[in-house]
């Protein structure tokens, strides 16, 4: 075990996985030479070459869509997109060609590919540099969504989403690079070497796909939630003293319903948490699901906490994420309803 | 500022929108369309710098003359079995899809699209290519297919979605896909092949192959911004492709004029891109080649990639889903000056002495009878509309490798369905 940040571990990731298999290249904007601007891919090119990891022209369609290509050849690329936020260019190639060539195709062709991408606010990034967009890629068939939420974490899902034969968009919580985030911005970051995550294996490890973490247990509340908002939930639990189930759903598209619906029915109570905007976010899939599976379980309305439907501000960013007020309140709210 | 004196004397600024110069009923004169005389156009050596080059973007590639003797530094010099091969391929597609263009409008499928006037773009392009080079087409390149050898039947199950269409009756009629022919799945949405053609290229050079790569899109296609990231991308990593820009002047109802044809050739967006470009009479089967060729040793001898803009007519329409009676002169097509790649390749056998007319009707002949043979066999696999073909599941495979639990939920919700809504047919399992 070495003690890792979570770009430590992606790093280390991509680096067991372009050892293992020549067909695994890394790609994207000023990932080569500079190993990219928040350092995941440093140190791939000098290690692996100069055709394994290379920098891209400014262009996510052309990144996608070569991606799309080069797994079409028989290639596992990992495109970077170097924000979640500028990924919209590229939008096309993997609503309509990614996504669907295996179908297309009849199992023909596919794509192998994983698209990482930091995404979330909390770091002062304005509007175009904190979206949270995973609920736009969970609406398309053929994707698969993943969202780590420590370093062991997304060293392992990064590992399984690699060797994936479909296309996984492999969101990274940028808030939580450098360690866990309890919502509180005027407090300093704990480093992530004080956590027991952030003890990560040098090799190999896979975390599969489509499995849920429960990283609390509890019996009042189930709380759904991923990436940096298990953070943030589970101190806001600690906090208000309510024996809550967090739930680290890790991916949403294929989704753990089992884990979730076994919680729920237990807990008789649903808060889902989320960073991205609210309305047909991905807490409106997870509310109708939760709904319609343990409805005679209930015994309050789902409730849900997001962002707020505007642009991600800049000045008021920490009035816009949904911390430990929005979030404590609407626990007060959830455990406090009676069966009537 | 620049504005500091009044600005009452200004003009009013005034917007263009491109119009075509001839609407249906229109007499058409083509006498302003400059075709240079073929022959004339010189061979740059295959390593040639694109810079060194660029006057070729604005002339046009042209073997065959008006007396359909081959002329030139850029006659192929090939040898009368391939020409007659592909003749007689450029003559089966077209019985191909005339047939099928009429089996649609009999109801037997929901779509077609013919390639008149433009077999040459691809059956003259894919012979020149190495048999296991990978191709991107778009929806008007059946010609490569013909060319590997695939199977007419194959294609006409995949156009009538029967229970034999090896794409299980997921795609619209026409939008085939051979990995063992180096043909990559057509997509609707246009260009997009061309960054992934280019990334396979990519890929092909990083792992020390021998294959190339090519693509083929409209020329309405190249405003789509795909066609701009593969530019970049196919010059910043020297790509090893061939991407051909089939000008067949339109887009559905829109004039090249749409795609900025109104101010300079297709051709010319290789040069700022500082990639080699070619621009070729499309309906010349021996240019076609010739620049084929061209391109691809270039690109196979690591010189990189190739832009060649066809200069062609669509001589039918778009698809089977419009009119061009509608909305151009229908005396385009008949006064169009670069004549039929069918015509000018039969004429240019005849006068090397080894085809005649005869021989040439006993060829249509042979190939509609293929194609007539071709399709009673696949008819008899269904067709479009008429029964259930694949077992329902199929509807929810190949979503993903593997099928998640929502899929098949949903799997059951329909063949629940099925039951009701077709209680006759088998059940899926």
């Amino acid at each position: 075990m070495t003690t890792m940040n979570m770009i430590e571990a992606i790093n280390s990731g991509l680096d067991n996985m372009m050892a293992r298999d020549d067909d695994v290249v890394v790609m994207g904007e000023d990932v080569g030479y500079f190993g990219g601007v928040f350092r995941a891919t440093a140190g791939l090119q000098e290690k692996h070459g100069k055709t394994r990891c290379f920098d891209t022209p400014i262009s996510e369609c052309g990144i996608i869509g070569v991606a799309v290509g080069m797994a079409a050849y028989g290639m596992r690329p990992v495109p970077e997109i170097q924000f979640a936020d500028y990924i919209y260019p590229g939008l096309d190639q993997l609503v309509s060609e990614a996504a669907r060539l295996r179908y297309r195709s009849a199992a023909e062709f596919t794509s192998a590919i994983t698209v990482r991408s930091p995404f979330g606010g909390g770091i002062f990034g304005g509007q175009t540099h904190s979206q949270s967009p995973e609920s736009m890629f969970t609406h398309v068939c053929g994707l698969k969504t993943v969202i780590p939420s420590t370093p062991y974490d997304a060293k392992g899902l990064l590992i399984s989403a690699i060797e994936d034969n479909d296309p996984v968009m492999f969101f990274e919580p940028k808030r939580i690079y450098n360690g866990p985030f309890t919502g509180y911005y005027d407090k300093p970051v704990e480093p992530w070497s004080k956590f027991e995550a952030s003890q990560v294996p040098e090799d190999y490890y896979k975390i599969p796909i489509g499995k849920a973490n429960i990283v609390r247990a509890g019996e009042a509340v189930t709380i759904l939630t991923y990436g940096t908002m298990v953070h943030v939930a589970k101190a806001v639990v600690e906090e208000h003293g309510v024996d809550a189930e967090v739930i680290d759903l890790r991916t949403l598209v294929p989704l753990d319903i089992d884990t979730i619906e076994e919680s729920v029915k237990k807990t008789g109570r649903c808060l889902i948490i989320h960073e991205a905007t609210r309305t047909s976010g991905f807490g409106a899939e997870l509310s109708a699901l939760v709904q319609e599976r343990c409805f005679y379980h209930l015994e309050a309305p789902i409730e849900r906490v997001t962002g707020f439907d505007t642009p991600y501000p800049h000045s008021l960013e920490w009035a816009y994420f949904p911390g430990p007020v929005r979030i404590g309140e609407a626990l007060d709210k959830i455990v406090g309803e009676l069966t009537s | 500022m620049a504005d500091d004196n009044s600005k009452t004397n200004l003009p009013p600024l005034s917007l263009h929108v491109p119009e075509p110069k001839y609407r249906p009923g229109d007499p058409v004169d083509y006498s302003d369309v400059d075709i240079p005389k073929a022959g004339d156009q010189p061979r740059p050596d295959v390593n040639s710098d694109p810079a060194k080059m660029r006057e070729m973007v604005y002339d046009m590639v042209r073997v065959l003359d008006d007396d359909y003797k081959a002329v030139g530094p850029w006659d192929p010099k090939l040898s009368d079995d391939t020409l007659l091969k592909m003749l007689k391929t450029m003559a089966q597609v077209r019985a191909f899809d005339d047939r099928l263009h009429r089996m649609q409008r009999q109801g037997k499928t929901s779509f077609y699209m013919k390639c008149t006037g433009e077999e040459a773009t691809s059956v003259a392009a894919a012979m020149a290519l190495h048999s296991d080079d990978m191709c991107f087409p778009s929806y008007r390149q059946q010609g490569i297919l013909f060319v590997r050898g695939y199977p007419m039947v194959d294609m006409i199950n995949q156009i009538f979605s029967n229970r034999e269409d090896k794409l299980k009756g997921r795609q619209l009629p026409i939008m085939y896909c051979s990995r063992d022919l180096g043909f990559f799945s057509i997509s609707g949405n246009l260009a997009t092949q061309y960054p992934q053609a280019v990334g396979w290229a990519m890929a092909s050079a990083a792992k020390g192959d021998t294959r190339i790569a090519a693509t083929w899109c409209g020329e309405g296609s190249t405003a789509e911004g795909d066609f701009h990231s593969a530019m970049t991308f196919a010059t910043v990593y020297n790509a090893p492709i061939v991407m051909n820009v089939v000008n067949n002047q339109w887009a559905i109802s829109s004039f090249s004029g749409f795609a900025g044809g109104e101010r300079t050739t297709f051709a010319a967006r290789a040069a700022g891109y500082g990639i080699a470009g070619l621009r070729v009479d499309g309906n010349d089967p021996l240019a076609v080649y010739a620049a084929t060729q061209w391109a691809a040793e270039r690109a196979r001898t690591n010189n990189g990639p190739t832009l060649i803009e066809h200069f062609t007519y669509r001589a039918d329409a778009h698809s089977t889903s419009d009119d061009p009676g509608a909305y151009r002169s229908a005396q385009e097509r008949e006064e169009w000056p670069l004549g039929d790649p069918i015509t000018r390749l039969k004429r240019h056998l005849i006068h090397r002495g080894v085809w005649s007319k005869e021989q040439h009707e006993a060829l249509d002949k042979e190939c509609i009878d293929a194609v007539k043979v071709a399709t009673k066999a696949a008819e008899k696999n269904g067709i479009l509309g008429h029964g259930l073909h694949q077992p329902f599941e199929t509807m929810f495979q190949d979503v993903f490798e593997e099928m998640p639990w929502h899929l098949k939920e949903q799997s059951e919700q329909a063949n629940k369905e099925r039951e009701i809504k077709w209680p006759d047919a088998e059940a899926s399992k």
